[in-house]
């Protein structure tokens, strides 16, 4: 019955080519193989965030009505806590994982030919997902939310033009506001998705096509000592487990931190003492901060996105930079580079948290 | 795994296979219902709400005395619309406006005194609620009124 069903299936959809590559596929098993399960990790952060997305859009309502209807959520609606901070914690174990799954990419060369556009689709997807959680993190309307806003609209009005470009595009208007609500809203929830699965298709299509890269490690045995485990269903049932136990690191977090809901924001109060970026603007934030001490007003602003602007082209162009399979000069200076950039992240991220703490 | 695979013990009535699918199974079960029940509740909270005011016990609808003769008004019970229709002076019906074919709001004529459904025909009597013609296969469901000095009371029969 499932055969006849299959086949009338296959006659007109020519199914059985994509099945039959899927079943031959093969994934190298080597020592580094452990960080193969980072996309799979992204992805389903991503799914969590869909459903739970969802889930929420049918009892939030944007515009003046946000702030209550996320309180609502939060301490009316039954395992509506639960809804909310399991979004706002996959949120950001996603971008963790992004973050991870990125710099595994870089130090296994795995951006090499043919690979580029799978780097840059993926860096893409990054921005998408900070752009995600920026836009995210101001849909409450508490105060955390309004002050977060406030700021990082802020930074970009310090290049000469922009001011104006932000103010009648993102902000709706000279203050963060109920308009600025709506647009972020419609940004979350239609806009971004629109963009991002698509380029998540693209991202996952090349991955197909191109098979899991190898480490220079690997690249360098001869092909008769390279080891390799078949995609159905070895590495299959290894990444389910990896997602099991994704979803049993967000089911702890979510129990034991539950995501609370400040109070209303108010245009008129001071912003709270303290207050400080999520962890994946922290570095960000902190750099502009340093450099407005050494270049001080908007000049060091502006200094410093300029700064930001290079390194990531610098960072979007490696591919091209480290382009060859065997080891050389290019390619010692690109992992040295990778290094400084992870090690000034993590740095920056550490004192950005140790001034506000 | 280089274990070698051992036979099972001969009196052993379940395989290890056997036995592990079970578990997996199993507690695949729990992470389903785990997932599903707070997902299930949080949707249904809309729903017990609007059950929780359905729960309504009586309606008091001021100045109805100024209805004219005859004539209906529509007014809310538990979240869905009735009508209160004015006979004559002292004689009042009130009645559920959800139409028993398919649930559309059922209308008041004076001229033909009788109460009908724009949607597919059905004609109810206005004094008893009981289904004349069309397709209607239930009365409309009648509350109790009691009017006292412009101010009618309106509960479950």
């Amino acid at each position: 019955m499932l055969q006849t069903v299959y086949r009338w299936i296959d006659e007109r959809l020519e199914i059985s080519p994509i099945i039959d590559h899927a079943l031959k596929k093969r994934v190298p098993d080597h020592k580094h193989s452990a960080w193969y399960y980072w996309g799979g990790i992204c992805l389903f952060f991503f799914m969590v965030q869909v459903v739970t997305g969802i889930l929420l859009m049918i009892y939030y309502r944007p515009g003046p009505d946000a702030y209550d209807s996320v309180r609502q959520i939060t301490y009316e609606i039954r395992f509506g806590w639960l809804i909310r901070s399991v979004h706002a914690w996959s949120a950001n174990l996603m971008i963790g994982a992004v973050f991870v799954h990125m710099f595994s990419v870089f130090f296994m060369k795995a951006y090499r030919n043919p690979r580029e556009f799978g780097w840059w689709s993926g860096l893409a997807l990054l921005a998408l997902c900070m752009v995600f959680g920026f836009s995210g993190y101001l849909l409450p309307m508490d105060e955390l939310a309004f002050f977060a806003t406030r700021v990082g609209l802020a930074i970009p009005d310090a290049l000469p033009g922009m001011s104006q470009l932000i103010s009648a595009l993102l902000r709706g208007g000279p203050e963060v506001s109920s308009a600025t609500l709506q647009r972020f809203f419609a940004l979350h929830v239609v806009v971004l998705p629109a963009i991002f699965v698509p380029l998540l298709g693209f991202h996952l299509w090349l991955v197909q096509k191109h098979g899991n890269a190898l480490p220079p490690s690997e690249e360098a045995k001869p092909a008769a000592e390279r080891r390799s485990i078949p995609f159905f269903p070895n590495f299959a049932m290894r990444d389910m487990a990896v997602w099991l136990m994704a979803l049993n690191l967000l089911a702890l977090l979510v129990a034991l931190f539950p995501l609370q809901l400040d109070v209303a924001a108010d245009a008129l109060k001071p912003a709270p003492v303290g207050i400080h970026p999520e962890w994946y603007f922290m570095s960000q934030f902190e750099a502009l901060k340093l450099l407005g001490h050494v270049i001080p007003g908007t000049l060091g602003e502006f200094v410093g996105l300029g700064v930001f602007g290079v390194g990531m082209g610098m960072w979007a162009a490696i591919p091209l930079f480290d382009s060859r399979v065997t080891t050389s000069l290019r390619a010692r200076l690109t992992t040295w580079f990778g290094l400084l950039f992870l090690a000034a992240l993590i740095l920056l991220t550490i004192i950005g948290y140790i001034e506000v703490l | 795994m280089s274990d070698c695979p051992q036979e099972p013990e001969p009196n052993s009535s379940i395989s290890r296979r056997a036995f592990l699918r079970a578990g997996a199974a199993a507690a695949g079960a729990c992470y389903a219902a785990a997932l599903g029940y707070p997902v299930y509740e949080y949707l249904a909270t809309a729903a017990h709400k609007a059950e929780a005011e359905g729960a309504q016990k009586e309606v008091v609808l001021n100045d109805i005395d100024k209805l004219p003769i005859p004539s209906a008004l529509m007014f809310k019970f538990g979240g869905r619309p009735a009508l209160l229709i004015r006979h004559g002076e002292s004689s009042w019906t009130a009645l559920s406006a959800v139409c028993t074919h398919l649930g559309c709001t059922v209308q008041f004529s004076p001229e033909k005194n009788q109460i009908f459904c724009a949607c597919h025909g059905g004609i109810y009597d206005p004094a008893t609620g009981a289904n004349v013609s069309g397709p209607p296969p239930k009365p409309l469901s009648p509350y109790r009124v009691v009017v006292d000095q412009g101010k009618a009371v309106i509960s479950r029969a």
